[in-house]
C-alpha cells in the first residue's frame, strides 16, 4: 500500500488568541514571537490515518509539504511519527498561493511520485480554514474523493470510509486509488517515539522546485491564484463581562443564578 | 460568448422538507439578486423532490431547476458534481451559493475546481461591490481569530455560507416562479465512491442546533463523569449539552456534541461555558449566542472576554450549587 499525505506548516492555532496580530499594510498575520509553527492539526490526523493502515497491512508513507521557511523540526514530525519519506515543495515561487495554486502544485508533485493507492489530506488547514485543497487535488488528478473521514478500512483494493455528516456519519465504499480528507473525529494522532525522532533527524527531505514537477512559476503560489484577498482584519469584540463574586464558589454560584433570573435570562 | 447572469442557490432537503439552510440561502440570494437587478434561481437535486419546487419559490426564488433521479437519492460526490456542473453550464449564474454543510463542504470545492473558478468557504457575509458588481465574500479565517474578505474574477463566483447567519424571507405562497426540469444523465458506473449506509446519531432530548439553552464543557471537565453533571444542569434548564473538541476527541462525549468551526454552529439564548478556555475555533460555533456565561478557574481565560457574566472558580463546586439554585428558581 503506497500512501501519500499532504501536510502544511501553520502558525500554532493553540497559541493564545491575545498573541494573534495582523499587519494591515501587508494583509498578513504576524507570526507570534516565541511560538513555534506546527503541522496543521487536521494534517496530523491525516498522518495518523495513514499510519494506522501501515500498522495493520504495511506500506510506505510519503509526506509532501508545500511552503517557504519550512522548519525542519516541524515538517519532520510525520517522519518521527512513522512516515517513510518527506518531499518539500519549497521555493519562493510557491509562496502566497491560494487553494487553487496549492492544489495544482501538490497534484503535480503527486503525479511525479506516480505510484500511489491512497492520498490523505487534513479536512482543512488551521490558517485559512478553506478545506478545498484535498478535493482540488482529486479533481486535478481525476480521482474519487471522500471528505471528512473519521475511520478508514482498506480491503480488496477498496476503502471503506466513515464520513462525518451533520447528524452522524455515512459509510462510503471507494475504489482505489482515491483521495481522503481526514477529520479530528479519527482520534488523537500518536506521539513520536524517541526512536522515531532519531530516525527522522538522520533523514534528509527531498526538495522539489516548480521545474522539478513540471510547473511554470506563473502557475504556482501567488501568481497562480484565482481568488483575491482584499482585506484581512480582526473583528472587534465587546468585552463587558460582569464577574459574579461570592464568599465561596457555592455562594458565587447562587448569586449567578439570581443575577440571570433578574436579567430574565432564566 | 453568453453572459454570466443572476444568482443561483443550491437547495438542500432534510427529511422530505426544505432544509433550514436552504431558506437562509434563498434570503441571502434574494438580496444579492435584487442588488444586481437580476434574477434568483435555485437548483434542487435528489430523488422524489419535485414537490418542493413551489416551496422554494415561496421563499424567494424566481426560477427553480429540478434534477430528480433515483441515482441522486443520497448525496454522492461523483453523482452530484457532474449534475450541478451541467445545470451551472446551462444557466450560467454569476454567483453560486451553497450551505456550509456536510454536503456543501464536499460539493463546492470539487465543483469549483471542475469549473476552473474560485470558491470561498464558510462565508458570514456576502455583498455586491457597487463598482465591479462582484460579490465580496467575508469569511472567518485562522480558526476565527481573523476575518478575510475575498473576491475572484472568474465566474461563477462560488461561495458557501455558514448556517444561521442569513435570515430567510417570510414564506409567501402567492409568489410566482418558473419550474424547469433537467435530466440527470448519469450512469451508475461513473459513481466511484458509493454510500453504503447512513447512520444518524440518536439524540436524546433536544437537538443542539434547536436548543434555547446549552451547557457546554471543555477539557477542564476531565472526563465522561463530569459531563453527567452538565447533563443534569441542562435537564433542569430544558437545554442540551455541548462540548469543545478535546472531550469529543477523547471519547468522553459523542462526536455530535462538538460546538465550533468544525462542529455545530449554535445560537441559543443562553450558552453556559464550563471549564473551557474559549479558543477561537470553539467560539466560531457559539459566538452568535444571545448570552454567554463563563465558569472557569483561570481569570485570564479568553472566554471571559466574550461572556456577559462570569464566575471565576472550580466548576466542581460551582455547578452543583448553581444547578440546585436554578432548580429552586424554576420551581422544579
Amino acid at each position: 500500500m503506497n500512501m501519500i499525505v499532504c501536510v502544511k506548516q501553520v502558525i500554532d492555532p493553540e497559541a493564545p488568541p491575545a498573541s494573534f496580530k495582523i499587519d494591515p499594510s501587508s494583509n498578513a498575520v504576524v507570526p507570534p514571537s516565541g511560538v513555534s509553527p506546527v503541522i496543521s492539526p487536521f494534517d496530523e490526523n491525516a498522518v495518523e490515518a495513514a499510519l494506522r493502515i501501515k500498522d495493520t497491512q504495511g506500506g510506505k508513507i510519503t509526506v509532501i509539504s508545500l511552503g517557504i521557511n519550512l522548519l525542519r523540526d516541524v515538517v519532520k514530525k510525520p517522519l518521527s511519527m512513522g512516515a517513510d519519506e518527506l518531499i518539500l515543495l519549497e521555493d519562493e515561487a510557491f509562496a502566497g498561493g491560494d487553494s487553487w495554486s496549492t492544489a495544482y502544485a501538490l497534484a503535480m508533485a503527486i503525479k511525479k511520485i506516480g505510484d500511489y493507492d491512497l492520498i490523505f489530506c487534513g479536512r482543512q488547514a488551521a490558517d485559512w480554514d478553506a478545506g478545498q485543497v484535498g478535493s482540488g487535488i482529486a479533481e486535478i488528478l481525476g480521482l474519487p474523493s471522500v471528505t471528512l473521514a473519521k475511520k478508514i478500512d482498506v480491503t480488496d483494493g477498496k476503502a471503506r470510509v466513515e464520513r462525518v455528516t451533520d447528524d452522524g456519519y455515512e459509510v462510503i465504499e471507494v475504489s482505489l486509488p482515491a483521495l481522503i480528507t481526514v477529520s479530528n473525529e479519527l482520534g488523537e494522532p500518536r506521539y513520536p517515539t524517541i526512536r522515531g525522532i532519531m530516525a527522522a533527524k538522520k533523514k534528509e527531505p527531498i526538495i522539489w522546485k516548480p521545474a522539478d514537477i513540471g510547473c511554470e512559476p506563473s502557475q504556482v503560489g501567488a501568481a497562480g491564484r484565482r481568488s483575491r484577498l482584499l482585506k484581512l482584519f480582526q473583528p472587534v469584540r465587546e468585552s463587558k463581562c460582569e464577574i459574579v463574586e461570592g464568599g465561596s464558589p457555592e455562594e458565587a454560584a447562587v448569586s449567578l443564578a439570581l443575577k440571570l433570573r433578574e436579567a430574565k435570562i432564566l | 460568448m453568453a453572459e454570466y447572469k443572476g444568482v443561483m442557490i443550491y437547495g438542500e432537503v432534510a427529511e422530505g422538507r426544505l432544509a433550514t439552510i436552504t431558506t437562509e440561502l434563498l434570503g441571502c440570494g434574494r438580496k444579492l439578486a435584487d442588488d444586481l437587478g437580476q434574477e434568483l434561481s435555485a437548483v434542487l437535486i435528489g430523488n422524489n423532490i419535485s414537490g418542493l419546487a413551489q416551496e422554494i419559490i415561496a421563499f424567494g426564488a424566481d426560477e427553480i431547476y429540478v434534477v430528480d433521479d433515483p441515482l441522486l437519492k443520497d448525496y454522492q460526490t461523483d453523482a452530484y458534481v457532474p449534475v450541478l456542473e451541467k445545470v451551472v453550464k446551462q444557466v450560467m449564474p454569476r454567483i453560486l451559493i451553497l450551505g456550509q454543510t456536510s454536503i456543501g463542504r464536499d460539493l463546492a470545492p470539487r465543483l469549483a475546481f471542475r469549473l476552473e473558478t474560485a470558491a470561498s468557504m464558510d462565508c458570514v457575509e456576502l455583498s455586491i461591490d457597487p463598482d465591479s458588481k462582484l460579490v465580496l465574500q467575508t469569511r472567518p479565517v485562522y480558526g476565527g481569530n481573523a476575518q478575510a474578505i475575498f473576491s475572484g474574477e472568474t465566474y461563477p463566483q462560488v461561495a458557501t455560507v455558514r448556517a444561521k447567519v442569513m435570515s430567510p424571507l417570510r414564506r409567501d405562497v402567492s409568489r410566482q416562479g418558473k419550474v424547469i426540469t433537467i435530466e440527470a444523465g448519469l450512469t451508475p458506473s461513473s459513481i466511484r465512491a458509493k454510500v453504503l449506509e447512513k447512520v444518524t446519531e440518536k439524540v436524546e432530548g433536544i437537538k443542539l442546533e434547536d436548543a434555547a439553552v446549552i451547557v457546554s464543557g471543555g477539557r477542564g471537565i476531565g472526563g465522561a463523569d463530569g459531563f453527567k453533571q452538565l447533563e443534569e444542569l441542562a435537564k433542569v434548564l430544558k437545554g442540551a449539552v455541548g462540548a469543545t473538541r478535546p472531550p469529543c476527541d477523547n471519547g468522553w462525549v459523542p462526536d455530535g456534541w462538538q460546538v465550533g468551526l468544525t462542529g455545530k454552529i449554535v445560537t441559543p439564548d443562553l450558552y453556559i461555558a464550563v471549564a473551557l478556555s474559549g479558543s477561537s475555533q470553539h467560539m466560531s460555533g457559539c459566538s452568535g449566542s444571545k448570552n454567554i456565561v463563563a465558569i472557569n478557574k483561570d481569570p485570564e481565560a479568553n472566554i471571559f472576554k466574550q461572556a456577559r457574566y462570569g464566575v471565576v472558580g472550580d466548576w466542581k463546586k460551582i455547578i452543583p450549587a448553581f444547578t440546585a439554585k436554578v432548580k429552586e428558581l424554576l420551581g422544579g
